[in-house]
């Protein structure tokens, strides 16, 4: 016989916990992306085919924590941050890894090689892109802490620093692609018009993490601007 | 008259065992959404929650609970207009307690919100307007008491929310947290003290008898806030922090000091508490005992015995000893989100409005009171999500509660008012 009590009525779930289990999902996907290119390099096809089924599993665990998420959200709720925006944000955190998924399933059902001229230049483009995304996740983990100090001072500051590295690092991968592609470029000719083709948009699709790692960010940011 | 004096020993045991009752029933429940906050946050055990709820609950009642308990006797319907008919108040009080008890029972199993509070003062002012008469329920009264019902939880939203921008600006906000935490808690600990002094101190005591001069009073006060400030400092020094903790989550160390805040602040809320909500449940029994007791002469000057505020503390242990612990574990963990720093700053702003509203005898619902303050905090965008849906349930226990109290109340005191003559 208890009463159903409105205090703790009142407390209904935080997305905060779930919205950072889901980027650290995220993320441990988009990790796998360097694995996955240096068994591509290597031509360790059973490797690329484990990786391939590795990124897919991880893919729909976030799947299931993005839904899970958006259940317990009810409109009832009162948030030092809009709903609409975490709803925003849980979205493009799980176009990173649909993005990887859709990459890596390229790769391993074309069976796609990545020319030897090109291999360390792709291997950093692969890991910077990599960066970006882990720095995503340090931008969302520190959503706690701005609810600890009621989203203003000095974390606020801190937070649109760490925004700003993001920023960077998408810049650099931006480079980074931009100097494959000229390498890319100059023996296309000597390849299978085909296979260049899918090459580059491989390229095209490692690019897309950083891009919307920053686009991440950039949603964060606007919980800050109040 | 002679009703009353041949059947002295039944009308007063009937009280003691209603108001047992309904004592027990705040207990079994009612305290777990006051100490709720304190184990949700991590601040006290469950087993140190349980304890403390049953040391200060009772201080509170014996305490401050006489000027809530004085209104609920005395203040709702007016003793003076009975004249040759006193017994008619009590079949009434003994109606009220019967009818706030079974109808807590009734909406407890199903489930429904409702406030002790507003259930017996919904079935004072029933018996009263329709067994006595309209002109017998004092409605001034009732109205500043229905008023207090909204501006309660108002003052205790605005307390949080000034309190939480407090520690934000000196505490949280900075540039070592930590060491800041270490440097204002023990402030914080000593104003804990000292409101929950001086409130008691002016108004609580008086209404059992005891008034001091207001010079001495201050001085009593700031003494009990040094002395709880002092031992709050030496608890501070012999916590360990880890630095590790602060790599995940960045204030996990201050927290820790916000803990031992934390402790005080529930020591506060649980006699303000009991300083309110022990009327409820005796303040009809102090009615029936005084009456009786005089053999018809309706007393309006005396104060309450101790003995009673006794009774209804005791009650209140009791309910928490058998039931309540279960319940205060069941709501603590439904609060997991909440961190000490902002359970401080809610509890403290309702345990400080309430223990006003029982030193100016005014009835009100703890629980409500809490919600206020906890959405006062959310209101400084403090707390990651709030379901504000619970505004709502405030409400129906408003309209659902006062009426119903009303209506059960009015049945027994007919039933009595037959059974007696």
């Amino acid at each position: 016989m208890v009463r159903r009590s409105p205090i703790s009525n009142m407390f209904a779930g935080s997305p905060v916990k779930p919205l950072q289990e889901h980027i650290g999902k995220v993320h441990e996907c988009v990790k796998k992306l360097e694995p996955f290119f240096v068994a591509v390099v290597g031509k360790d096809y059973d490797q690329v085919a484990i990786l391939e089924r590795e990124i897919h599993r991880l893919e729909v665990e976030a799947d299931n924590l993005k839904h899970e998420l958006r259940l317990q959200l009810p409109n009832s709720l009162f948030m030092p941050m809009p709903r609409e925006r975490i709803l925003d944000i849980v979205t493009h955190q799980d176009q990173l890894a649909n993005k990887v998924k859709d990459v890596s399933g390229v790769v391993h059902a074309r069976k796609i090689q990545i020319p030897e001229e090109i291999t360390e230049l792709f291997l950093q483009f692969v890991r910077v892109n990599i960066s970006a995304s882990r720095q995503a996740k340090k931008v969302v983990n520190e959503l706690d802490e701005l609810v600890e100090v009621g989203f203003r001072g000095r974390e606020v500051t801190s937070v649109e620093v760490m925004i700003d590295e993001l920023d960077k690092i998408e810049y650099e991968a931006d480079k980074l692609g931009q100097q494959i592609n000229n390498a890319l470029f100059v023996i296309e000719k000597s390849m299978d018009p085909v296979e260049v083709m899918f090459l580059y948009r491989v390229i095209q699709g490692v690019g897309d993490v950083a891009d919307i790692a920053q686009r991440v960010g950039a949603r964060l940011e606007l919980l800050l601007a109040r | 008259m002679d009703i009353l004096v041949s059947n002295s020993t039944l009308l007063i045991g009937m009280a003691v065992v209603f108001g047992l009752f309904m004592a027990w029933g705040i207990g079994a429940n009612d305290v777990a959404n006051a100490m709720g906050t304190s184990v949700g946050s991590g601040a006290l055990t469950f087993k140190q929650a349980v304890i403390i709820a049953g040391v200060f609950e009772l201080a509170g009642a014996v305490l401050a609970g006489g000027g809530v308990t004085a209104t609920i006797r005395k203040g709702i319907v007016d003793v003076s207009s009975l004249g040759e008919t006193p017994e008619l108040l009590v079949y009434g009080m003994l109606a009220s307690l019967l009818a706030a008890g079974i109808w807590l029972l009734v909406a407890t199993r199903m489930g429904w919100p409702v406030s002790t509070t507003h259930s017996i003062v919904g079935a004072i002012v029933g018996f009263g307007a329709v067994g006595i008469g309209m002109e017998a329920v004092q409605w001034g009264k009732v109205g500043t008491i229905a008023l207090s019902w909204v501006t309660s939880p108002l003052m205790a939203g605005a307390i949080a929310f000034a309190l939480f921008r407090s520690l934000q600006k000196l505490i949280i906000d900075t540039e070592d947290p930590l060491a800041m935490a270490k440097k204002y808690v023990p402030y914080y600990i000593f104003l804990v003290g000292f409101t929950m002094a001086m409130v008691t101190l002016l108004k609580g005591l008086s209404h059992v008898g005891v008034k001091l001069p207001f010079g001495e009073n201050v001085m009593y006060a700031v003494m009990t806030g040094v002395v709880v400030a002092l031992i709050g400092t030496v608890m501070i020094k012999r916590l360990k922090f880890t630095p590790k903790a602060d790599k995940k989550f960045h204030y996990a160390n201050m927290e820790k000091i916000f803990g031992v805040l934390m402790i005080f602040t529930a020591i506060a809320m649980a006699f303000a508490h009991g300083s309110n909500d022990v009327a409820n449940a005796i303040g009809p029994v102090a009615a029936v005992v005084s009456i009786v007791g005089s053999a018809g002469e309706v007393a309006a000057k005396s104060a309450t015995p101790i003995w009673i505020l006794l009774l209804g503390g005791v009650g209140i242990v009791i309910g928490v000893a058998t039931y309540g612990h279960k319940v205060i574990a069941t709501v603590g963990s439904g609060i997991s989100e909440l961190t000490p720093s902002r359970g401080f700053a809610a509890t403290l702003a309702a345990a400080a409005t309430v223990v006003v509203a029982s030193g100016t005898g005014l009835p009100i619902s703890t629980t409500h009171t809490l919600v206020g303050a906890v959405i006062g905090v959310g209101l400084a965008r403090g707390i990651g999500a709030l379901n504000i849906g619970v505004i709502q349930t405030i409400f129906l226990s408003w309209i659902i509660t006062l009426p119903a109290g009303a209506i059960l109340s009015i049945l027994f005191f007919f039933f009595f008012k037959g059974a007696f003559s």
